[in-house]
């Protein structure tokens, strides 16, 4: 049988507890599930070694900035369960911090995956999130020495990179 | 990076790249050496790195797909094909589109499919010192880059398929070229076989080599050749049966470790070879139906359906495809009352496949890792985005 996106939830939730769970996005035609963010990697865990749903694929880890305003960086984890073929995406929603010395912190999931080892350096290259227990959290793409995470809706370039202006 | 201080007698670190034709382009894998012996290998990227995500924030949906095209350059169309696909879905038009033109985007999409697969069996025949397969796949792929051209005025950049529909119509007497092109190539592509993946030389230096197990293959999210070259039946145009993929029949070539072990370079490069005769197959299904059944009219309007204003509902939207390369997966964040996405995160697949290189690129030597770099088949405009 096919699990649908209650049943997993209610498995989640029977596993850890009702307040994992902040809420929920069925709304959305993919729906989403919204933990806390010290209970993600458990539950990432749990999802991929249990026998019911086997989720083995990590598929996809966006980091989303939602501005100043709401104050909050999400971070969206699309898993996916090769053999049963299913579906299930997970959120954690974090405060934003300044950007400088006040980045949001999350806990990595590398150990579970391996796939998020570099899809978390993109998120940490990018939004300024640090991954708790990730064993490499460098930048990725942009030089070392970039000040700044990029794709913050904030985010405002430096004007100078060694003697180059940056703005053209 | 490694720390210098920590270096034992005899070893050495040496960067290759990012000028170096082994690694496909700006790759820059830095080597803790000893001797001929990798210790341990980290690859450097963002020599690149040209903003797609930032831009795509800025862009209205249909502007994007230029972008696209310059992610993947070597197979824009079937970036093209998922990107068109995804925003269709959120707009909900994606049952309504012509057969048509899926049948055409599925066609230029396997064309492309070819031509990306020859690059990435011809040059990794140069990696490891054969020569002519090189020449004989470039000199094919010309051929289907003329025929892309001819359709869509671009030959690696297309811009051709729309959101809703697609740029122009097959121009008049495009699919008997394509047939000419389809005979002119299976003789061609048995040589390709001969040449490359039958070939003694060619089997002693990559059978055993670079060998990638399923377990570790599926924990790193390797999708694509490189996943059914270590042994696994899983191709997204059967799972998710996307566009007109469930009319059509094909099979997926999957590596069975042949020549020496599951999941080896020999079995991730037979498997592209394969798969060209399975995208040979698909096109001659989609050229008998574009000619038959759902051949040219003249009341036919490729644009048709191409919307005016392209503005989804709020919502976070994933979308994926099966590219040359594997899975290429969009994520879109829409807020509903603007033209251009809040989010476009892309999953590129050469991204995800490389991160692999370390972990299986221990205590080889030096040349062996050309060898695997090389059967990953990376493409860093995709990387590097």
């Amino acid at each position: 049988m096919s699990y649908t996106f209650q049943d997993i939830k209610e498995a989640i939730q029977t596993q850890f507890g009702t307040q994992v769970v902040v809420s929920e996005n069925t709304a959305l035609q993919q729906p989403q599930l919204v933990l806390s963010k010290e209970s993600i990697k458990n539950v990432c865990l749990f999802l991929r070694d249990d026998n019911r749903f086997f989720f083995d694929q990590l598929s996809c880890l966006s980091a989303l900035d939602n501005g100043p305003v709401k104050n909050t960086i999400e971070i969206i984890y699309h898993l996916y369960s090769i053999p049963f073929n299913l579906f299930f995406i997970l959120k954690v929603e974090v405060e934003r911090g300044d950007g400088k010395e006040d980045l949001p912190e999350v806990p990595s999931i590398v150990d579970v995956w391996r796939t998020a080892d570099w899809h978390e350096r993109e998120a940490f290259d990018m939004y300024g999130i640090k991954f708790s227990g990730h064993p490499d959290l460098r930048r990725i793409l942009l030089p070392a020495d970039w000040e700044g995470y990029p794709l913050r809706k904030d985010y405002t370039e430096q004007e100078y990179y060694h003697g180059i202006k940056v703005a053209y | 990076m490694f720390d210098t201080g920590k270096l034992k007698r005899g070893e050495i670190i040496i960067n290759m790249g990012p000028q170096h034709p082994s690694t496909h382009g700006v790759l820059r894998l830095e080597v803790l050496t000893d001797g001929e012996i990798v210790k341990d290998v980290i690859p450097h990227m963002g020599y690149l790195h040209r903003c797609y995500e930032k831009h795509a924030e800025k862009l209205p949906y249909n502007q994007v797909i230029p972008f696209v095209d310059r992610m993947d350059y070597l197979a824009a169309m079937n970036s093209e094909h998922a990107y068109a696909m995804g925003v269709e879905r959120m707009l909900g038009i994606d049952k309504d589109i012509p057969k048509r033109v899926e049948y055409i985007r599925v066609l230029v999409a396997e064309l492309n499919r070819i031509s990306s697969h020859f690059v990435a069996i011809g040059t990794y025949g140069l990696d490891i010192g054969a020569f002519t397969p090189f020449l004989w796949v470039m000199r094919d792929r010309e051929h289907i880059n003329r025929l892309l051209e001819w359709l869509s005025g671009a030959r690696m950049l297309y811009n051709y398929i729309w959101v809703g529909g697609l740029f122009y119509d097959l121009p008049v007497g495009y699919e008997d070229r394509c047939k000419d092109f389809i005979n002119y190539l299976k003789p061609k592509l048995i040589e390709l076989q001969k040449v490359i993946i039958d070939n003694k030389i060619f089997i002693e230096r990559t059978a055993n080599i670079g060998v990638l197990p399923l377990d570790l293959a599926i924990n790193y999210g390797i999708t694509g050749p490189m996943l059914r070259g270590s042994g696994l039946k899983f191709d997204l145009r059967k799972v998710d049966a996307y566009s007109v993929y469930p009319e059509i029949d094909f099979d997926i070539p999957v590596g069975t470790g042949e020549m020496g072990t599951t999941g080896d370079c020999w079995d991730r490069t037979s498997v592209r070879v394969k798969e060209c005769f399975e995208s040979v197959r698909i096109i001659e299904q989609c050229l008998e139906k574009l000619t038959g059944e759902y051949k040219r009219t003249r009341e036919f309007d490729p644009q048709a359906l191409v919307p005016k204003k392209i503005r989804p509902k709020a919502m976070d939207f994933y979308v994926r495809a099966e590219n040359p390369k594997g899975e290429l997966g969009f994520f879109f964040r829409t807020t509903g009352n603007t033209d251009v996405p809040f989010r476009c995160k892309v999953r590129a697949p050469s991204f995800v496949n490389l991160s692999v290189l370390q972990a299986i690129s221990k205590n080889v030597m030096i040349a062996d890792l050309v060898a695997i770099l090389g059967s990953f088949d990376i493409v860093m405009g995709e990387i590097d985005r």
